[in-house]
């Protein structure tokens, strides 16, 4: 079973999602730990592979964040990282085991993106941005946040999914949060029904998909709207007319974190305010180990309305 | 059609040739059409040539391979399904158990017929689209009870009086379409069972209400587990479209069984369109659906019942040999029990059909009683009867079953395997995954 | 518990789902000497008291997951908080009170009893819904009662768009602005037999505050109930 097209409709996510937005300093100092309890939560509904997306130390002008994924390892990263520091300038390198990579380099997003694919062979970007950081893995959500040291992080906002795998073979590209544009991530709970023409429609306008999972094309929409000129309101509002099928989305910007449930809204979400806090979630267990959840304001989103918190303008 | 007795036609005139794709009936469908405004409805499974079991061939016993004596050498034929959660898995004497069809869709007699001959050749029935009857439960002694998204007449104490309990996300005659019963066959009973109003058309859900993919089936697998007290196997039925995704979810969500039913799979009643149009041969599923269960090291801890079109015990053999635990029978059932019978030709004909033909089972006009409410035309069906006929044919598929695995030099009917089988067909060895007869070519891999 | 040849009324046994597992409490709750129950350090965690078949209480301090109360019979169960998808779903009788929130599919297929729901309901609330009673304080979302068969659905809030499609013989009352109706579901006048009914419902559900008057009543306009080739835009 191992044909692309085979492949075509195998990825729809069945999965857990959650996310978490700090409005307060306390809470942004354990933002990991608390996303790493969140995630722990979905595990049942998500065993095969996790992934985080993580806003945090956000680097300054003419700089940028890049997260590495090298799917059939790297033997040694070394090589590569000095490769990149002879050709933009590496201030930081994070090597996170034989498939991973965290990288600030020296030099704005789009130039970095252009010199990884350029340069290294068989290395993808999985996040690029100034402040996103990227973690994916093929293990149980328990055993992906011991391995990152998520619980020790902090971060303004973070985006997490856990997944139960179709294929046998699980890989980390097929883990969500997919990012398609700076900063920009999206965690994805459902099965999209019309993914593969439009991926065909958004490859003929330029976008580039490493997978054939349907979440990913939903980001990739997101990015070529958002790139002809749309704010993500306005994108995440063009899912409502373009996209088919059932999702809940959560998306994470440089400085914001917005929701969408489709129209029909099958696939769950829970969402939790306090005032140091709005997170979502799939199921409310997942809210309920953030600190004030049992006072918290605690409601379900309405289908095919955008609800966002700080700046989901990019 | 007179010229099925073997007389000449109207039709026949020199010159005349009929179209392929304009064919007779498709003339008759669409004038149907034009005539009604609605789609054909029937019963059945898709009745177009697919490729089937008909196109694999058993490879017997040869100077490599020594076979088992007949009545002598013991060829096993018992399974156990649901040993993977359920503090009471179910035993069965033979691996082919009768599918669900809902009171409603059948008539009571039919139902009881079908219990008292899954009993006495010890293996289950299972309930349908209506609920459990009382006399379904007092006649089948193994009694699986189903989970459909309409939920008609589901109760917490039918399922804990079940021995097991089949979450059906779908069938094969129509994976993505829900049950329906037309008002004909809304009798009474059938309404207070359904608490629907007596005589109208019932209408049907395609989900659950209350979960939709296999990330909430999971949850409500735990909820019906907590319900019976873990004692029950869980089921998952799904009708054949992707089926190597399917089965994996199926088993992540927490299956104890696979139920897998092939477009050949019949139904009691929905659009031609739906039983002809979607879905995959059963044929093409059962190798996705072990390959998935291979892959997560499941094979055998989840059982696979492969239903869809099986008639003897040489489909039993094969759906067996490509790694099904045991098979389910449906319209097998209905055929053995009295459906289709030769002897009703006169009441056929005043119903516009005749007999291996009649599949206008929604209609509840049926003269064998089977697929009725009619309380004069069910009657006819006599439970004690019906049950021997089932019965006798349940016994017929298991000795030839027995025959064929013997013939391939095997102890236990489970211990055939793909290696035993070869294709007539490139499409049959493509979908099958196993050699064109003659070669060692299986196309595509 | 009082010795050998005492009457005695047993104190509420405490379940901490912090420590204990959802499948003691349910194992507990199965016996036939079951008890009254609290259940505290809910944590939102499923299956909590599902399958009951004994007329005993269950008070629930938190928040709980999916299929609360699922297939109750007899018992009274009380969530002092809110609840996820299919509370109380194929209700048989007793009595479910959810004193928060309900999120998706609460009363989904219920058969019998009372589901009242102090706060708000989510999407599909009473959704094929097949003779229990079901009402709601607050407002309820889209697609509620849809292919709703026999019961009650009372809503003193609002309710989403499709309200009762596909409706069969169930009654809907609704306070509040109905967003859009669902297929073949039409209002229906209010008769003295349906205030009285009203009346009845609100006082079970211990709502005081509301009378009969002010809400509308909904149902099946019938048209779908047997196949007319003019009704096919509706399918």
């Amino acid at each position: 079973m191992g044909t692309a097209r085979a492949r075509a409709y195998a990825a729809a996510p069945m999965c857990g999602i959650v996310g978490i937005y700090s409005k307060s300093e306390a809470i942004a100092e354990r933002l990991g730990a608390h996303a790493a309890d969140m995630l722990a939560q979905m595990a049942d509904r998500g065993p095969d592979s996790a992934g985080v997306a993580i806003y945090r130390d956000p680097v300054g002008a003419g700089e940028s964040k890049l997260s590495l994924h090298a799917p059939d390892g790297m033997g040694d990263w070394s090589a590569a990282v000095e490769a990149l520091d002879e050709g933009l300038g590496v201030e930081r390198a994070r090597v996170l085991g034989a498939h991973h990579a965290l990288l600030h380099v020296r030099a704005d997003a789009d130039a970095a993106q252009a010199w990884v694919a350029a340069e290294l062979r068989g290395v993808g970007v999985t996040s690029a941005g100034r402040t996103i950081e990227i973690y994916k893995d093929a293990v149980a959500p328990c055993e992906f946040v011991e391995r990152f040291g998520i619980a020790a992080m902090s971060a303004s906002h973070a985006l997490g999914h856990t997944r139960m795998a179709t294929e046998s073979r699980v890989t980390p590209a097929g883990s969500h949060p997919f990012s398609t544009g700076l900063d920009l991530c999206l965690v994805h709970n459902g099965s999209l029904s019309n993914h593969n023409r439009l991926r065909a429609e958004l490859q003929r306008g330029g976008t580039t998909f490493l997978t054939e999972n349907d979440s990913e094309v939903a980001a990739g929409y997101l990015t070529a709207r958002m790139r002809a000129g749309a704010t993500l309101e306005q994108a995440l509002e063009g899912c409502l007319d373009d996209l088919d099928g059932f999702y809940t989305f959560a998306v994470g910007t440089a400085d914001g974190f917005a929701v969408l449930r489709d129209p029909i809204a099958c696939k769950p979400a829970v969402m939790a305010e306090t005032d140091d806090w709005v997170a979502m979630a799939s199921e409310y267990r997942a809210l309920a180990t953030l600190p004030g959840a049992a006072d918290a304001r605690v409601w379900e989103p309405e289908p095919g309305v955008v609800y966002s918190w700080g700046t989901v303008s990019v | 059609m007179s010229e099925d007795h073997g007389k000449p036609s109207a039709g026949w005139r020199a010159g005349l040739r009929e179209s392929a794709t304009f064919d007779r009936a498709t003339i008759h469908e669409i004038q149907r059409a034009a005539r009604e405004g609605i789609y054909d409805i029937r019963g059945g499974g898709a009745k177009r040539r697919v490729p089937g079991f008909d196109d694999l061939l058993l490879l017997g016993a040869s100077v490599s391979r020594y076979p088992l004596e007949g009545y002598r050498e013991r060829c096993a034929t018992d399974v156990v399904l649901g040993t993977r959660h359920a503090k009471r898995p179910l035993e069965l004497e033979i691996p082919i158990t009768i599918a669900g069809m809902s009171f409603g869709a059948l008539s009571a007699p039919a139902k009881e017929a079908l219990g008292r001959g899954a009993s006495a050749m010890g293996t289950s029935t299972t309930t349908g689209d209506g609920g459990m009857t009382p006399e379904e439960r007092e006649h089948s002694e193994t009694l699986v009870y189903q989970l459909l998204p309409s939920r008609y007449g589901m109760n917490p104490d039918d399922l804990r009086r079940a021995d097991a309990i089949e979450v059906v996300i779908g069938q094969g005659a129509k994976p993505g379409g829900g049950g329906m019963l037309l008002g004909q066959k809304i009798s009474d009973r059938v309404a207070e069972m359904r608490d629907l109003p007596p005589g109208i058309d019932q209408r049907s859900a395609c989900r659950h209400p209350d979960w939709t993919g296999p990330d909430d089936l999971e949850i409500k697998i735990e909820e019906l587990r907590e319900i019976t007290d873990w004692e029950k196997p869980i089921f998952v039925k799904i009708g054949a479209t992707r089926t190597y995704y399917d089965v994996a979810l199926a088993v992540k969500a927490g299956a104890d069984v696979v139920v897998l039913d092939g477009m050949q799979g019949g139904t009691a009643a929905t659009q031609e369109v739906f039983i002809e149009h979607v879905g995959i041969p059963t044929l093409a599923a059962i190798p996705q659906a072990v390959e998935a269960l291979v892959e997560l090291g499941m094979h055998r801890e989840v059982q696979l019942v492969v239903s869809g079109g099986i008639r003897s015990g040489a489909d039993v053999a094969k759906a067996l040999a490509l790694g099904a635990d045991a098979v389910s029978i449906g319209v097998a059932a209905l055929i053995a029990i009295g459906d289709n019978a030769p002897e009703l030709e006169d009441e056929y004909a005043k119903i516009g059909s005749a007999p291996g033909y009649y599949d206008d089972w929604h209609e509840g006009r049926d003269p064998a009683g089977i697929s009725t409410q009619d309380p004069e035309l069910a009657a006819r069906l006599d439970p004690e009867v019906g049950g021997r006929r089932l019965a006798n044919y349940l016994r017929t598929l298991t000795l030839e079953t027995q025959t064929l695995a013997r013939a391939c030099g095997k102890s236990r009917v489970q211990n055939l395997e793909p290696e035993d089988l070869v294709a007539l067909t490139i499409e049959a060895a493509a979908m099958a995954r196993v050699p064109l007869a003659g070669t060692s070519w299986v196309p595509g891999r | 518990m009082g010795g050998a040849g005492e009457a005695t009324v047993s104190a509420p046994r405490t379940f901490d789902l912090s420590v204990a597992s959802v499948r003691e409490l349910n194992a507990a709750l199965h016996r036939d000497d079951v008890v009254d129950c609290r259940v505290v350090e809910p944590g939102g965690r499923h299956a909590v008291a599902v399958g009951m078949r004994a007329p005993v209480s269950v008070e629930i301090d938190g928040h709980v997951g999916y299929y609360c109360a699922g297939m109750n019979k007899q018992a009274t169960v009380r969530v002092h908080g809110n609840c996820g998808v299919g509370v109380a779903e194929n209700m048989m009788s007793g009595t479910v009170v959810v004193e928060g929130d309900a999120s998706q599919s609460a009363g989904a297929t219920a058969r019998g009893g009372l589901l009242s729901i102090e706060g708000n309901a989510s999407a599909r609330c009473g959704i094929s819904l097949k003779g229990a009673d079901v009402v709601v304080r607050g407002s309820v979302g889209h697609m509620s009662a849809f292919m709703a068969q026999r019961g009650r659905l009372v809503v003193c809030g609002d309710a989403g768009h499709a309200l009762g499609d596909s409706i069969y013989e169930a009654r809907l009352y609704v306070r509040g602005e109905v967003a859009s109706l669902g297929a073949d579901c039409v209002e229906k006048e209010l008769r003295d037999e349906h205030r009285t009914e009203l009346a009845a419902l609100l006082a079970r559900a211990g709502i005081d505050d509301v009378s009969p008057d002010e809400l509308r009543r909904y149902g099946s306009a019938r048209r779908l109930y047997n196949f007319d080739v003019d009704d096919a835009g509706e399918y």
